[in-house]
């Protein structure tokens, strides 16, 4: 449980010391003019960030929580490492480049052009699209090697982390494709696309991460 | 400025209202009617549970009388009983009826910030409870592995609903973790993101701290019951080896190998320790600011209540092994758990102590929510005690099996958030109905459930201490006990069915205040905090007149010496009424 502990102890440590910051010297019980003055809004930031943000936090937890259980279970007799199929290589290049693509995209969409946003949109979801038919490929390979789920536990976590990771990815796509209405319609300003595009690149920088760190994980075990 | 009703105010606006029946009160995206459905099905799938509670203590009392009762719908019902109690009426109660209810309002809030989120949150927790109730009426019945679900006997042959009473269990967990999350998205957004000006965070009542933190908890908690729920539906489906270990099971070998059960308890306690609390902060928060307002003081030590129940969030996450002790572990493992789980006992007993200051010298109103209100005191203070007893190594070895556990794990996370809910429905029902509840009724309702609750789990500390074994259907070889042990057995169930009649009362009460209750005064309570101070009683949708409250002092301004008036609303400017500790009244004064 060392990874999921001290991901949270970051996590918890941060919460804390901010709302510590927010409580430290307050004292309620008198008048506060600049109290008095304050806005009500916690970050200078939209809500959909905040939303964002938290969600970022309870998938990272389920993320390191999935890790914890992968190395306590390799302490087992039975486990036997996965000869991890080279496509992954080449997955990882994909997603990269999506990323690569969503922060482009974010540049230009500060300058408000729609055509580029639009190609920006595209490559991403298209590198994203290359990514999950790749990581499907992989286990059609182990697959047609034999090795099915219940084959060993490093298989069957190959299986279940490779999953959840696409399961993100395909609902980060639900997201990519209301953009890209929102963006052939053009009927929302550029706005809204902004931010809609901005958080989108969060996200998916958040997969390349934690794809990055659950094929160390994978290929170093 | 003259007041105007949110819906006259444009015809922007308007729009904005839901028109139709459906939009109004089925589909709704308002945070008061989602919080009123969260609360009735968590009512309603409590009620089931507390039956199912019934028909186990009545094998306990009376054993082999009943012939509906065999060992496997037992553990069927020992099973849904304490899953749906913990999750699917605790958390969904305090998060999804009270969050939703109380935090834009206590914020000063139009509504959720994620409205569309929060209405699919209540119908995924709706789903949830579906599925999870069909497990009672598919081939093999609901799962009977006890509500912590251990494998490897949970999906194992010979356990009840291992076929599929199990898997609806875990689909239906995982269902509601997806609502929770939704639910918790839109709350802690709306605590950081939408109060009302000046609503700083450390104006904030302390119900919305409990929830808020509470919340923080239920996120990064329920994954690891997600992920456990997901490794064992593999396990169950498709033979994989996650959790199971190789078995022989009627002599056959089972096709697992090697998988870890500990693996599993670590992760069930992961979520299972930190969700005492995501049911206890609420009831902490919620308990505070029903026992201020009705002994018309302010909550003692309020900063220190805050970095309290900050404090039991942060720890509550390094204690979880404490419920492994017998499982086995390195004794210095054992010694790190027992020492954090005698730590947490500092903000926690804090807690306790500023109830009991708040208390003190106040001019208390003994009316019903204040009753439940210190009952929960009573019982949380009992429950919380024998949990120093269970938190060390030696003492919980032996008595991990026994009854004593069941009853402080009762008292501490059963009884005590109970007793909160009913103080908090008291308390807010008029706002919610714009009714007056009946009083004789409520304090009836309290005497019976106090005092029941106590005839209940009292002698269950004694029965535990003399080792009468839990989870078991029938007794079998404890010829150790006294034949007394049984007689007890016996009080204890009639005083359940007494204790869970009493219950009626409250229905009663509800119905009849709705049909016919007297209209309830604005703010009837004398109360400070924004929810009562709603142009509307209940307040209507968008909460708010044009415009949104503006807050100039905490939550607490009450009986401040020198004011007519035994509480200040917090809206009320420093430049008419001092705050709190400004009165500059002196003791020479007084």
């Amino acid at each position: 449980m060392t990874i999921t502990l001290i991901f949270l102890a970051v996590i918890m440590a941060t919460v804390i010391t901010w709302l510590l910051r927010q409580t430290i010297n307050t004292q309620p019980w008198v008048s506060n003019s600049e109290a008095d003055a304050a806005s009500g809004v916690s970050l200078n930031t939209n809500p959909q960030a905040i939303g964002l943000t938290t969600f970022l936090a309870v998938a990272t937890s389920m993320f390191a929580l999935f890790a914890s259980a992968y190395t306590i279970r390799m302490t087992m007799p039975d486990w036997s490492p996965l000869n991890e199929p080279l496509v992954l290589w080449v997955n990882t290049g994909f997603l990269i480049l999506a990323s690569i693509a969503y922060q482009w995209t974010t540049s230009v969409a500060l300058n408000s052009s729609i055509k580029k946003i639009k190609i920006g949109l595209i490559a991403s979801g298209v590198f994203s699209l290359l990514f999950l038919v790749g990581q499907f490929s992989a286990w059609q390979d182990l697959i047609a090697q034999g090795m099915y789920v219940s084959t060993n536990p490093a298989i069957a976590f190959f299986y279940v982390l490779t999953a959840m990771h696409g399961l993100h990815l395909i609902g980060g796509l639900y997201v990519w494709a209301r953009s890209m209405i929102k963006v052939t319609q053009g009927i929302e300003s550029n706005e809204v696309i902004r931010v809609s595009v901005e958080l989108c690149t969060v996200y998916w920088h958040f997969l390349l991460l934690v794809w990055a760190l659950l094929f160390s994980l994978l290929i170093s075990t | 400025m003259a007041f105007v009703a949110f819906a006259d105010q444009d015809h922007e606006q308007e729009h904005h209202d839901p028109q139709t029946f459906l939009t109004k009160y089925v589909w709704s995206q308002d945070h008061k009617v989602i919080a009123i459905q969260y609360g009735g099905i968590a009512i309603f799938v409590g009620l089931i549970a507390l039956v199912l509670s019934i028909l186990m203590r009545l094998q306990l009392g009376f054993p082999n009388t009943f012939a509906v009762i065999n060992p496997e719908s037992y553990y069927q019902f020992v099973t849904m009983h304490g899953m749906i109690m913990v999750v699917y009426l605790l958390t969904a109660l305090f998060l999804g009826g009270f969050g939703n209810y109380l935090i834009p309002l206590m914020c000063g809030a139009r509504d959720m910030v994620f409205p569309f989120l929060n209405m699919l949150s209540v119908w995924f927790y709706l789903l949830s409870v579906l599925i999870l109730l069909a497990s009672f009426f598919v081939p093999g019945g609901a799962s009977g592995a006890g509500w912590t679900l251990y494998p490897p006997q949970s999906i194992a042959p010979g356990t009840p609903g291992v076929d599929l009473g199990i898997i609806l269990m875990l689909v239906s967990l995982g269902v509601f973790i997806v609502a929770a999350t939704m639910g918790g998205l839109n709350y802690v957004t709306t605590v950081l993101q939408a109060r009302c000006k000046g609503m700083t965070l450390m104006r904030l009542p302390l119900s919305v701290w409990g929830i808020f933190v509470a919340t923080i908890l239920a996120l990064l908690a329920f994954p690891a019951l997600l992920v456990s729920a997901i490794m064992m539906i593999l396990d169950k489906t498709i033979q994989t080896s996650f959790f199971m270990p190789a078995m022989i099971s009627a002599g056959e070998q089972l096709s697992y190998n090697d998988g870890s059960p500990i693996l599993f308890q670590h992760l069930f306690w992961f979520f299972g320790h930190p969700e005492v609390y995501i049911v206890a902060l609420p009831a902490f928060g919620l308990v505070s600011d029903v026992l201020a307002t009705h002994a018309r003081k302010n909550i003692f030590g309020y900063r220190m209540m805050v970095w309290a129940i900050l404090a039991i969030g942060g720890l509550s996450f390094i204690v979880w092994a404490h419920h492994m002790y017998v499982s086995g572990m390195n004794p210095y493992f054992g010694f790190f758990f027992a020492t954090t789980t005698l730590i947490i006992a500092v903000p926690t007993a804090l807690k306790v102590y500023n109830w009991v200051l708040t208390l003190w010298q106040g001019n208390i109103h003994l009316r019903v929510p204040m009753l439940f209100a210190i009952g929960f005191i009573f019982t949380f203070i009992h429950g919380g005690l024998t949990g120093i007893f269970l938190g060390n190594v030696v003492i919980d070895l032996p008595l991990s099996d026994t009854y004593f556990v069941v009853a402080h794990f009762h008292m501490v996370m059963g009884v005590s958030p109970v007793l909160v809910v009913f103080a908090s429905l008291y308390h807010w029902f008029p706002l919610m109905s714009g009714k007056m509840f009946n009083e004789t009724l409520g304090k009836w309702h309290f005497w019976l459930t106090f005092l029941g609750a106590y005839s209940v789990y009292l002698p269950m500390h004694y029965l535990g201490f003399q080792g009468v074994p839990r989870r078991y259907f029938s007794m079998g070889n404890t010829d150790f006990l006294p034949e007394s042990a049984q007689m007890l057995n016996a009080s204890i169930t009639v005083s359940a069915i007494i204790l869970a009649l009493a219950q009626l009362l409250f229905f009663i009460n509800i119905f009849i205040s709705l049909r016919s209750g007297k209209k309830a005064k604005p703010n009837c309570w004398g109360a400070t905090s924004l929810e009562w101070l709603t142009p509307d009683q209940p307040p209507k949708h968008g909460n708010w007149a044009h415009d949104l409250p503006e807050v100039h002092r905490w939550a607490y301004d009450y009986s401040v010496p020198g004011q007519e008036q035994d509480f200040t609303p917090q809206t009320v400017p420093a430049s008419e009424v001092p705050v709190g500790r400004d009165h500059g009244v002196t003791h020479e004064d007084t």
